[in-house]
Formats: C-alpha cells, sequence, structure tokens
C-alpha cells in the first residue's frame, strides 16, 4: 500500500520539475507561438552555471549553507534569464515577421550550437560532471514512506514559483501586456504596448525558470552533461502541449502528471522497459479526446 | 508542369555534381589528423583508423576511450614506432548516431587508406562498422564491445575485452558465492545490449546456480529518475541489485537507492569503473561492487605505468575501463603489426588471430578462436571513496 | 498532357542515367558512393514528408518511425528470403521487401494518421512524435529483430542506380499525385481547410491520404537504408532522425519540391564536407543553419517562384 503512496511522492518530485521546464515553453509559444527548441539548453546552461558558481559561494559562505545555495539560484537564473533574451534578440527577433517555421528552424539551430559547443573539449567537454551539493540533504521516513529533502525542496521551491509567476502575470503591468501580446500583437501594439520589451521579458522568465529546473534536476540526479536537457526539455515540450500549450496552469498540470505517469509506468515489471512509450501512449489518448490539451481552448476557425 | 521538368533538372545536375566530387582524386580538406606529433610525411607511415563517439549522448565513453589510443599510438610514436614506421592516427567522430559509423569507417578504409580500424565502446555501432571492415578485407578491432555478436560478422573483426556471457556468469557466481544472496533484482539499461547482454547471462547462471530473481525492472540509459523502478524492487525486498549499467547511470541509481532506504549491495559490471562514479555517487556507491578487467591495486606493472602515464597526459584524469582498453586495443594491433612484419591485411589478420598471452593493461589477453579475447576478470569493491581489489577470477 | 508524357520523359531519362552509373559505380570510391546512397535516401525522405508537412500543410514529427517500420520489415524479408532464392532473383527479393517495408510503413501511416485528424498543429506534432517513439521503443523490446544491439545480417542490395531510380519515382510520383485533379485538394486543405470543405473537398480524406503515401515512400526508404548500411538499431530512428528530415524541407522551403530536394542534397553533403573542421564541425553546422534560415526565411531554394499562400 505504501508502494503506490511512494510512488505518488516520486511522480510529484519529478513531475515538479517538468512543471517548471513546461511553463516556459508555454508562456513563449503564448507570446510568439513557436515552440523554443533552445529552451531546454537553457536548462542545462542554468545548471553549469550553478556547477561553477557554487565554489565560488562556497568560499564566501562557507560549505552547503543556505544562504549560498539561494544566491547561487540567483545568479545562475539572472545569467540564464540574460542569456534566453540575448538568443532572443539575435536569433529569433530578425525573423519576427517571418513564417513560424522559419524561426522553429532557427530555434533547432540555436539548440545544436549551444549543445555542441558545450560538448567542446575547450568548454565543459563531453563527460559528465559532479554537481556540487549547495545544502545539506536528508532523507526522512515516515513508516514505510521515503521522502528525500531535495523532493520537499523541489516541490516547495515549485510552489513559490507558480504563485510567483501567477501574480506576475495576473497581476503586474508586465503581466498585463504579455496576456494582451498573447492574445493579439497588432492590437498590443496599438495600445502602446512595447511588443518586443514584452517578449524579450519573456523570454527572460522562461530561462530563469528553466535555470531553477536545471539546478533542481541537478540537485535530484547530481552529474551533469551538456545534453541533459535534451530529455526533460522534450517531455517538458509534451506536458506543455498536453496541458493546452499556451495555457500556464496547463503547462504545471500537464509536467505533474507526465511525472506521475512516468514514474507509475517505471514501476511496474513487464512494463518498465516501454516507459518511454507509455507516457507518450497516454498523451496521445487524452489528445485524441481533448485535441486542444486538457486546459486549452478549441479555437474554431473564423470564415 | 514546369515544376516537373525543374525538378528534374535539378536532380540531374545534383547528380552530376556528386559524381564529379565522388571522382575527383583525394577531394578537400584532408582527415582529421589527430595524430602524434612531427609524424614524418610520406609512406614511411602506418595509417590506423578510429572511429569514437566524441560527441553525442555517449561522448564520455567515446572520449576516454579515444584518450586511450591516442595515448598509445603517442608513445608507440616516441618510442620510434614499428618497424620502422611511425603511426597516423585518424580519428572519426561518429556522434554516438547510428548510421554514422558506417560513413566514417567507410571514409576511414576508402579514403584514408586506413590498414586497420580501432573502434567503438557501444556494440551497436561496432556492429554497423563491422561488415564494411569485413567486406574491405581491413581488420577491425574493438576496444570494448561486449556483445557476442560483435565478432561474428567475420574473420577481420576482433576486440581486446571479454563477452558477456562470461562477465554475466562471473557475476551471477559472485552473487551466489562471496554476497551468499539467493534473492536478486536486476535493473537493466533497455536502451543498451551491453545491459541487456549482461542481464540475460547473468539470469541463467544465477538461476542455474539455485538463486531467484524476485524483480526484474529497467531504464532507459540516460534517464536521471529511477526512484519509480527502485520503489518496485524495494517492495520486493531483494538481499542485492544487480545492475548492469554505465557508471553515469549507475551512480545517480545508487544515490536514488539509497534515498530510498534500499540499503542492500548493488553490484555491476565494467561499465561501473569511472572515477566519476566516486564523484558523482559519493558516499551512495560505498559498498558496492562491480567487476572489471584489471586492477592497479592486484595489476601488473603495466598497469600502473599505465595509469601514471595516462595521469599525466590528461592533467591527472584517472583512466577508467574505456581509456585501458582504448590503450589496449592499439597496443595490440601494433604488436601484430610487428610479427606480420608489415601491414598486409591477411598478414595482419593471421598476427592478431595468433595473439597469446600478451601482456597488456587490462591483462594477459589472448585471441580465441571466435576473436574475441580470454582474459581474467577482477572484482573490485567501493571502499572508502577508493576502488579495492577483492578477487580475480580466470576464465 | 504535353507536359506530362515531358515529365515522364525526364524520369525515364533520370532512371536511365542512374542505371548507366550505376553499372560504373565499381570505379568509385565507396565513401563517396556511400554518401552518394545517403543523399538519394534523403531524398526520398524529405520528398515524402514535403508531401505531409509541405504540400498538405500538416506538421508531423514522426517521419524516422515510419522509416522505422519500412526499414525492419523489408530487412527481415529479405533475411528470411534471400538464403532461398537463386541469386539472379535477388533483385526481386530486393524490390519486393521495399515494397513490403512501404506498405508496413503505409499501414503505420494509416494506424497515425486516422485518429490524429482530429489535431492540428503542434498538437498533431507531438502526437507523430509521440507515434514514432513508441515504434522505437517497441523495436527496441523485439528481440526477434535484434532488439537494442540492433538487426545484423541485412544484405547490402541497395546501389547508387536504385536509390537514385527510387528517387526519381518517388519525386514523379509525388508530383503527379499533387498536380493531379485531385491532388489540387492537398494544396486546398493546406492553404484554407474551412474553405476547401465549403469547395465539397474533404480534408480528412486528403490528409489520411498525405499520411499514407508519404509513409509509404518513406518505408520505401527505409529499406533502402537498411540495406545500404547492413544493419539497423533502434536508436538511429529517434526524433532527432524526424528533426533533421523536418529541417530539410523547411529549408527547402516547404512544398516546393526542387527546392526540398537541392536542401536535402546540401544537408547531406555539408557534414561530410565539414569533417576537415574535426571538433568544430557540429558548430558550424549549427551556425550553418541558423544562417542560412536568416538569410533565405522562406526556404532557400524557391528558384524566384512564390505560390501565393505558401508562407
Amino acid at each position: 500500500m505504501s508502494q503506490i503512496e511512494q510512488q505518488l511522492i516520486n511522480g510529484l518530485a519529478l513531475g515538479a520539475i517538468y512543471a517548471l521546464i513546461a511553463i516556459g515553453y508555454t508562456m513563449v509559444y503564448g507570446v510568439l507561438r513557436f515552440i523554443n527548441f533552445a529552451h531546454s539548453d537553457v536548462l542545462m546552461l542554468g545548471a553549469f552555471a550553478a556547477y561553477f558558481l557554487a565554489p565560488l559561494s562556497e568560499r564566501v559562505f562557507g560549505p552547503q549553507s543556505i544562504t549560498g545555495a539561494i544566491c547561487v539560484v540567483v545568479a545562475s537564473s539572472a545569467l540564464c534569464a540574460g542569456i534566453g533574451m540575448l538568443i532572443e534578440l539575435l536569433a529569433y527577433r530578425p525573423l519576427r515577421n517571418r513564417p513560424k517555421l522559419a524561426v522553429l528552424i532557427t530555434a533547432i539551430g540555436v539548440s545544436l550550437l549551444i549543445e555542441y559547443t558545450c560538448q567542446h573539449k575547450a568548454v565543459f567537454k563531453a563527460e559528465t560532471k559532479p554537481f556540487p551539493r549547495l545544502f545539506p540533504s536528508q532523507d526522512f521516513r515516515f513508516g514505510g514512506l521515503a521522502i528525500s529533502s531535495n523532493d520537499i525542496v523541489v516541490l516547495l521551491v515549485t510552489v513559490v514559483l507558480l504563485g510567483i509567476l501567477w501574480f506576475v502575470v495576473q497581476r503586474t503591468r508586465i503581466g498585463t501586456a504579455m496576456r494582451a501580446v498573447s492574445f493579439n500583437h497588432q492590437a498590443a501594439a496599438l495600445m502602446g504596448i512595447n511588443i518586443n520589451r514584452v517578449i524579450s521579458f519573456t523570454f527572460g522568465l522562461g530561462s530563469a525558470l528553466a535555470a531553477v529546473a536545471g539546478i533542481l534536476y541537478a540537485m535530484k540526479a547530481p552529474g551533469i552533461e551538456p545534453l541533459m536537457g535534451v530529455q526533460p526539455g522534450l517531455r517538458a515540450f509534451i506536458a506543455a502541449v498536453v496541458g493546452g500549450i499556451g495555457n500556464l496552469p496547463g503547462a504545471a498540470i500537464g509536467g505533474v502528471l507526465l511525472g506521475a505517469l512516468e514514474t507509475f509506468a517505471g514501476g511496474i515489471p513487464g512494463i518498465s522497459n516501454y516507459r518511454d512509450g507509455i507516457a507518450f501512449a497516454i498523451l496521445i489518448l487524452i489528445l485524441l479526446f481533448k485535441p486542444a490539451g486538457l486546459l486549452g481552448r478549441v479555437q474554431t476557425e473564423k470564415v | 508542369m514546369k515544376t516537373l521538368a525543374t525538378i528534374q533538372r535539378v536532380m540531374a545536375v545534383a547528380g552530376g555534381l556528386l559524381l564529379a566530387t565522388g571522382c575527383g582524386p583525394g577531394g578537400g580538406g584532408g582527415g582529421n589528423a589527430t595524430g602524434g606529433a612531427n609524424t614524418p610525411a610520406g609512406g614511411g607511415e602506418i595509417i590506423v583508423g578510429e572511429y569514437a563517439s566524441l560527441t553525442g549522448k555517449e561522448a564520455t565513453f567515446g572520449v576516454s576511450s579515444h584518450n586511450g589510443t591516442q595515448l598509445a599510438i603517442d608513445e608507440l610514436n616516441a618510442a620510434g614506432g614499428v618497424l620502422g614506421k611511425r603511426f597516423k592516427l585518424l580519428t572519426e567522430d561518429d556522434q554516438s548516431k547510428a548510421g554514422e559509423s558506417a560513413t566514417v569507417v567507410n571514409k576511414l578504409i576508402a579514403r584514408e587508406g586506413a590498414v586497420a580500424i580501432l573502434g567503438e565502446v557501444a556494440s551497436s555501432r561496432s556492429l554497423e562498422a563491422a561488415p564494411i571492415c569485413q567486406q574491405a578485407g581491413i581488420p577491425m578491432i574493438s576496444p570494448s564491445s561486449t556483445n557476442p555478436k560483435v565478432t561474428e560478422t567475420g574473420d577481420c573483426v576482433f576486440r581486446v575485452c571479454f563477452i558477456d556471457p562470461f562477465q554475466g556468469t562471473v557475476m551471477a557466481n559472485f552473487a551466489l558465492k562471496t554476497l551468499k544472496a539467493k534473492r536478486v533484482a536486476i535493473f537493466t539499461d533497455v536502451k543498451s545490449d551491453y545491459s541487456k547482454g549482461l542481464a540475460k547471462f547473468f539470469k541463467e547462471g544465477f538461476l542455474k546456480g539455485g538463486g531467484e530473481i524476485v524483480s526484474e525492472l529497467d531504464f532507459n540509459g540516460g534517464d536521471k529518475d529511477f526512484k519509480g523502478q527502485l520503489t518496485t524492487i524495494k517492495a520486493a525486498n531483494p538481499e542485492a541489485v544487480f545492475l548492469p549499467g554505465y557508471y553515469t547511470d549507475a551512480a545517480l541509481i545508487c544515490i536514488q537507492a539509497k534515498q530510498l532506504g534500499l540499503n542492500v549491495p548493488l553490484f555491476g559490471g565494467d561499465g561501473w569503473e569511472s572515477d566519476q562514479l566516486l564523484k558523482i555517487g559519493q558516499e551512495a556507491v560505498e559498498g558496492n561492487y562491480f567487476s572489471t578487467h584489471y586492477s592497479p591495486e592486484a595489476g601488473s606493472e603495466n598497469g600502473k605505468r599505465f595509469v601514471a602515464a595516462y595521469q599525466k597526459a590528461y592533467k591527472g584524469e584517472l583512466p577508467d575501463a574505456m581509456a585501458a582498453l582504448g590503450y589496449d586495443s592499439a597496443m595490440i594491433l601494433a604488436d601484430a603489426i610487428r610479427r606480420a612484419g608489415g601491414t598486409d591485411p591477411a598478414k595482419l589478420k593471421g598476427a592478431l588471430a595468433a595473439t597469446k598471452d600478451f601482456d597488456a593493461v587490462t591483462g594477459k589477453i589472448t585471441i580465441n578462436p571466435q576473436r574475441d579475447a580470454t582474459k581474467s576478470a577482477v572484482i573490485l569493491q567501493v571502499k572508502e571513496g577508493k576502488f579495492k581489489y577483492v578477487e580475480t577470477i580466470n576464465p | 498532357m504535353n507536359h506530362q508524357t515531358g515529365a515522364k520523359r525526364y524520369l525515364v531519362l533520370a532512371i536511365l542515367l542512374s542505371a548507366g552509373v550505376s553499372t560504373f559505380s565499381h570505379i568509385f570510391n565507396r565513401y563517396y558512393l556511400g554518401v552518394a546512397i545517403d543523399v538519394g535516401i534523403n531524398i526520398v525522405l524529405a520528398v515524402s514528408l514535403n508531401l505531409i508537412n509541405g504540400h498538405t500543410g500538416q506538421f508531423s514529427l514522426g517521419h524516422a518511425g515510419f522509416m522505422a517500420v519500412g526499414g525492419y520489415a523489408a530487412a527481415v524479408t529479405s533475411i528470411q528470403l534471400s538464403p532461398w532464392v537463386p541469386p539472379a532473383l535477388l533483385p526481386l527479393v530486393f524490390l519486393g521487401s521495399l515494397l513490403l517495408g512501404g506498405l508496413a510503413a503505409a499501414a503505420t501511416g494509416l494506424a497515425v494518421g486516422v485518429p490524429s485528424l482530429r489535431l492540428r498543429g503542434d498538437y498533431l506534432a507531438i502526437v507523430s512524435l509521440g507515434f514514432g517513439e513508441i515504434i522505437r521503443v517497441v523495436l527496441q523490446n523485439m528481440e526477434s529483430v535484434g532488439g537494442a544491439s540492433g538487426l545484423k545480417g541485412i544484405p547490402k542490395y541497395t546501389t547508387l542506380g536504385w536509390t537514385f531510380a527510387l528517387a526519381a519515382i518517388t519525386v514523379y510520383a509525388i508530383a503527379c499525385l499533387v498536380n493531379s485533379t485531385y491532388g489540387r485538394g492537398f494544396i486546398a486543405v493546406h492553404d484554407d481547410e474551412v474553405a476547401a470543405s465549403a469547395m465539397g473537398i474533404n480534408p480528412t480524406r486528403y490528409k489520411v491520404t498525405a499520411f499514407v503515401v508519404g509513409a509509404f515512400f518513406a518505408g520505401v526508404a527505409g529499406g533502402l537504408y537498411a540495406h545500404h548500411k547492413q544493419f539497423l538499431s533502434p536508436t538511429g530512428f529517434d526524433f532527432m532522425k524526424s528533426i533533421d528530415i523536418v529541417v530539410m524541407v523547411i529549408l527547402g522551403g516547404m512544398g516546393r519540391t526542387a527546392g526540398v530536394i537541392a536542401a536535402a542534397i546540401l544537408l547531406t553533403l555539408l557534414p561530410e564536407v565539414l569533417r576537415g573542421f574535426a571538433d568544430i564541425r557540429m558548430i558550424l553546422y549549427a551556425l550553418l543553419i541558423i544562417g542560412l534560415m536568416m538569410a533565405r526565411p522562406q526556404g532557400l531554394f524557391t528558384l524566384g517562384r512564390s505560390r501565393p499562400g505558401t508562407t
């Protein structure tokens, strides 16, 4: 019995990370209507930023201090926010009024560029690096249940970030502008909204979330390498679509759902070898019954 | 219908262009020469081709293997080469991608004129390149592809590592006799033929010895979350968990097993051997076991010298099993060229097949009639952040 | 009608040329020969995906899955049959296996196409991607076709002549299909689904046809690939392979066959040409893709013509 509860906890801890990544995909899709393939690489850069910043913070705050960890996370996300905005400025903005598919290919190009540059022996190298421990971790036992402090941190951080994000999108001026841009570019521009600024902000926010997700992911599995973002990135992309792409709560729900599905599928003998496929199969089923995702609205085409 | 005409014209032009490049002598830019410094130009060189996964998903292993091979070639050249000729190592990256190894091996043989091919780590990529070497009659030596099928391709394909059936049986006996475990769970990487092969032969040996497999679960190499499977394994209450796979995954699995309170020994194969296992896994890998090719501790003088030389060449990095085997593959090739008195493919094949008790860094290697290496295995345990020698098992 | 026969003449010419080249192919360097065959296979893949993504305006990310089904089906057929057949009939076995591979892939295309009809754009992309991955995972677990370690011992039947003859047939067949009266419906569905159905065109039927035909040729390409590389492994058909083909189609200019062919040639040769740059090769490759997309966002090889509504 405790096995099912244990799996639920495992699934939630994994799904929370997917949710954070999925939100980045969905936000960019909301304002620009294309899938930012480079998002998963920003996640990897976030983990590497923390990898290089951790020794620095250790010197200032001492080993495994909470303050140090927070500083590392904030600095890494700020760095990644900058990288995300830079990618948008250099690679996507020149193609703003071009076919969406051209932007998509550029995004794939940017993704390959980051991955291969980071694998180069003069940059990070291809090998797996041990991710430092940012703060002390502990495993708690409740009867038959095991919860690692990392899992609790992941859940807490996700919930807090989702709350902040909700506030930003719903209650601030820039958030309102984001919603306006996602609703209609031209109308928003006519209302005096600086579209470039809003899009840039969206990329920054999404990339910062990706960086946090990357660090949480690296804490969960402390071996980082330049392709570490590909797999969670793909999963999060699916989660975003399942939730209804462009829909923020949808992305969060999709992420948690996918995490739970994967965890349960992994735990069943005879099915665990199909784990990669099962998650997809169930998601396809969901999409067949809800063609615009769980929370997405079906748009009737106007004639 | 003008489109069609245009299309056909484009195709014809493209075809012509292709053929033109195909006929051109030598073609454009040269190969990726990474050979030792000061290789004299001209006919005084022995061109050795190597294909490895230098980028992509399995780059970690490809780079290690390449580093080992490169070190061997550099050492050989520093000692004046073989038969008065120096080696020129041409390395091509197959990006860990299917389809690429066939192309690059074709290039190494047909365009660069390699007299022998070294590679790969992953059996699936060795299997792709093997028929090409076989058809060209050029010997290929795989450093660390353990799948039995690799050398079945033909008499040109050799390897310097032991094969899955041997290692699987060794680990089954180890579990039964040394760990005294009767109930074991198996956790396999379904993406990796290496892991699947080891699991299969382990299971056969373990069941034959009277053991019981309580749970069999799978993961995909490169996964980062294993708690779903580990929760089920824990519920099955095994006395030990057999975990054939690579160290990148194994270290993470050990960590997550500890987090879930699965406190039984985990043990695996030679894919575990790397300094990274210790650095990533830290205290979570303590007390776990794996089988591998050699132990610097109990190993020969040659093995110790190799570790020192490798550390010197690569900024203090410790060699893993892949690096040691990459080194051996090049050394065995050099030895065979020496004995064959040249690089004539037929003679070279004969000399390789006749390799006997070669003092390699991973132990004494004899090539058997199946062109596989017969050699002993050692079992190591992680203790106080180091690999400790447990026992040697002879074939 | 005159143009039609003109096109046929070109087709015959192309096939004869391929056959002619093939008889002399032994004198070429095996590496160049191999790359040339890769080019041909990629042309088949890109042109067939172009029917789905370009002409019909769907967004499929599962082409590697169809290729895998075709490749495995063809390989198993020829491995099983070859020992029983006299050598003179081996080309027939090869053709038969390619056809079977194509049909198997077409059946898969039907299975993917029909349930995906309700989906559009990115949702269709995710479903096709999902199907592609499921195919890979299933193959990975099928021990009868080698499982994760792959299927070895496939006879080497693919030659330059076969490849380019089949590439020519693919281009011809798809161009004829799209340019026929019936086929105008694909473009109508691409341009405006609602308007198309108002004109009495059944978008569903066209979408399924596009999927089935596209999958068929992808399956044939898979068969060619299998008998070229002589080895298949499931990891070769992951979603990155699908992405590679999608890049060819988009870079060539969606729906523009000549451009797509040129992009397939370029994107196959480019990585080979860049091999001389060793470890920065793939970095350059990525930069070139970005650069090309910046310079020619409408697709590389539009040959100065534009068709309304193909943006």
